[in-house]
């Protein structure tokens, strides 16, 4: 059997309020507060990146593993915010948790889902026996274009996943992957801002696939939602993960701890990941955890996870998302987060 | 700060790599060959914690070109459990709140940027611990 061995997550400390972004546009705030069920996002600082995310997330899941981090033979970023168009961002965090050089890395890309990626990689890693223990991270500092919907909701942040055959904190029973060309959100190389067919996000990109592999995963895990204790799904704004859990036949109550994006935003490939991390702070032995991301293009990855007897005594060793999300916050105005976003030209 | 030189810098930049001097004790940060403290040349390699205590502190009103985004802020002389001393930009917190004697833990932060097309530099900063307690 193999599982997670170790986990942390990081949220930078500064927010916006949705008020403060509809004012700039003078839109209206309620909208997108009952609309899209956002209240709040995070932005990162001007220093934080998918790099600094990722290299504080990997710290804490190393500290909850206890393991060396020399053993770890592989590493896998994903996200769709890596600093360097070329060199992997995971170079710079092998040499910063001391992992390097004896490892395998690479950065993943696929939208909002590279994170579940990563961590499905590390996870046949391990099972393989080709390395002892593979860390899989999901991170990102996305942007959503000025006055365009996606600018509520981009956020900062990230979780990483160590997966190994031991001392496990949560077993892997299952996975599922579903997969198809759905051009729903793209970005061009060389474009700064994302586009996306408006309506079109939902039905036949999120919703087709979140719903299809959460379907399969079940069936061949012959697992009923009543048999779970927590389901995570991908968090682009608040109301799609809702609609599609209640779709499933998960209720609020096995939704809610996972569905942070309220004051969190949408971190993209750190979403579900994060919302499975806030997941693992608190669950119990023996309970049972479902998470299925979405990345557009487009597809889903589903995982059924079963908390073990350790978890519990490794929970305290790391920081937790709900100490970062509810913890002090550093509330920015519109021009402060357009100066922290690059949104304003200055002369080099 | 050129790439060949921020390279070589990567253990204590990236690990907070230091040097503890056989002879006298002393934590070296970043190592030396020699000690600063009894001239002694043997040394034992050590990894700082992630916490320390301000020492000293001033806020940049007027910032160089690199930092113009970021002033005002704070950067401060720190001391961690150790006992080595550096500076560091001290972030996440109103400059005017910090001063000596401020816990901070030390994260990991993009310290700058080699203008728009050259390297990212990554290193640690402080931030006042207090920033963690909810
Ligand atoms: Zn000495």
């Amino acid at each position: 059997m193999a599982g997670i061995v170790g986990y942390g997550a990081f949220i930078p400390r500064k927010r916006i309020t949705a008020e403060e972004i509809a004012r700039q546009w003078g839109k209206d705030p309620e909208t997108i507060r009952k609309g899209l069920l956002l209240k709040e996002k995070s932005v990162p600082g001007i220093d934080e990146d998918t790099i600094t995310i990722s290299v504080e997330a990997g710290g804490d899941a190393i500290t909850r593993a206890g393991i060396d981090p020399l053993k770890i033979g592989a590493v896998y970023i994903g996200s769709e915010s890596h600093p360097y168009a070329v060199k992997p961002s995971g170079t710079v965090l092998i040499d910063a948790l001391g992992i390097g050089p004896d490892v395998h890395v690479a950065d993943f890309e696929f939208a909002c889902k590279a994170g579940s990626e990563a961590m499905f990689v590390s996870l046949g890693l391990v099972e393989s026996g080709r390395v002892e223990y593979a860390m899989g991270i999901g991170a990102d500092t996305s942007q959503g274009a000025p006055d365009d919907a996606l600018e509520f909701s981009a956020s900062a942040g990230g979780a990483a996943f160590i997966f190994g055959k031991e001392n496990l904190l949560a077993d892997v029973l299952e996975t599922y992957s579903f997969t198809s060309d759905t051009p729903d959100f793209w970005r061009r190389e060389g474009e700064f801002y994302p586009r996306h067919g408006g309506r079109f996000t939902g039905e036949p990109a999120y919703f087709k696939h979140v719903l299809s592999a959460t379907r399969a995963i079940l069936d061949k895990t012959g697992l009923k939602p009543s048999d779970f204790r927590y389901a995570v799904f991908h968090m682009p704004n608040g109301k799609f993960p809702q609609q599609a859990g209640k779709k499933l036949g998960f209720t609020q109550k096995q939704m809610e701890t996972g569905w942070i994006v309220p004051t969190m935003g949408n971190t993209y490939s750190g979403s579900s990941p994060t919302g499975l991390a806030a997941i693992l702070d608190v669950a119990e032995p023996d309970d049972l955890i479902l998470m299925t991301s979405f990345g557009s293009g487009a597809g889903s990855d589903s995982f059924v996870f079963k908390a073990t007897e350790l978890l519990p005594k490794r929970q305290p060793l790391g920081r937790t998302v709900r100490s970062m999300l509810d913890g002090p916050k550093h509330y920015v105005t519109y021009g402060q987060y357009a100066k922290l976003r690059d949104k304003i030209i200055v002369n080099e | 700060m050129p790439s060949p030189r921020y390279w070589r810098e990567v253990p204590s930049r990236l690990r907070l790599e230091a040097a503890r001097c056989s002879s006298c004790g002393k934590v070296n940060y970043p190592p030396r060959p020699i000690c600063p403290g009894c001239r002694g040349e043997k040394s034992e390699p050590t990894t700082l914690s992630k916490t320390a205590k301000i020492i000293t502190s001033t806020v940049i009103h007027i910032a160089p070109d690199d930092f113009l985004f970021e002033a005002p802020y704070a950067i401060a002389i720190v001391e961690t459990p150790e006992g080595a001393r550096f500076m560091s930009q001290v972030v996440d917190c109103d400059p005017s709140s910090i001063g000596p004697g401020t816990d901070v833990s030390l994260e990991f932060r993009l310290i700058r940027k080699e203008a728009r097309s050259g390297i990212l530099c990554y290193g640690f900063k402080a931030v006042p611990t207090a920033s963690w307690e909810g």
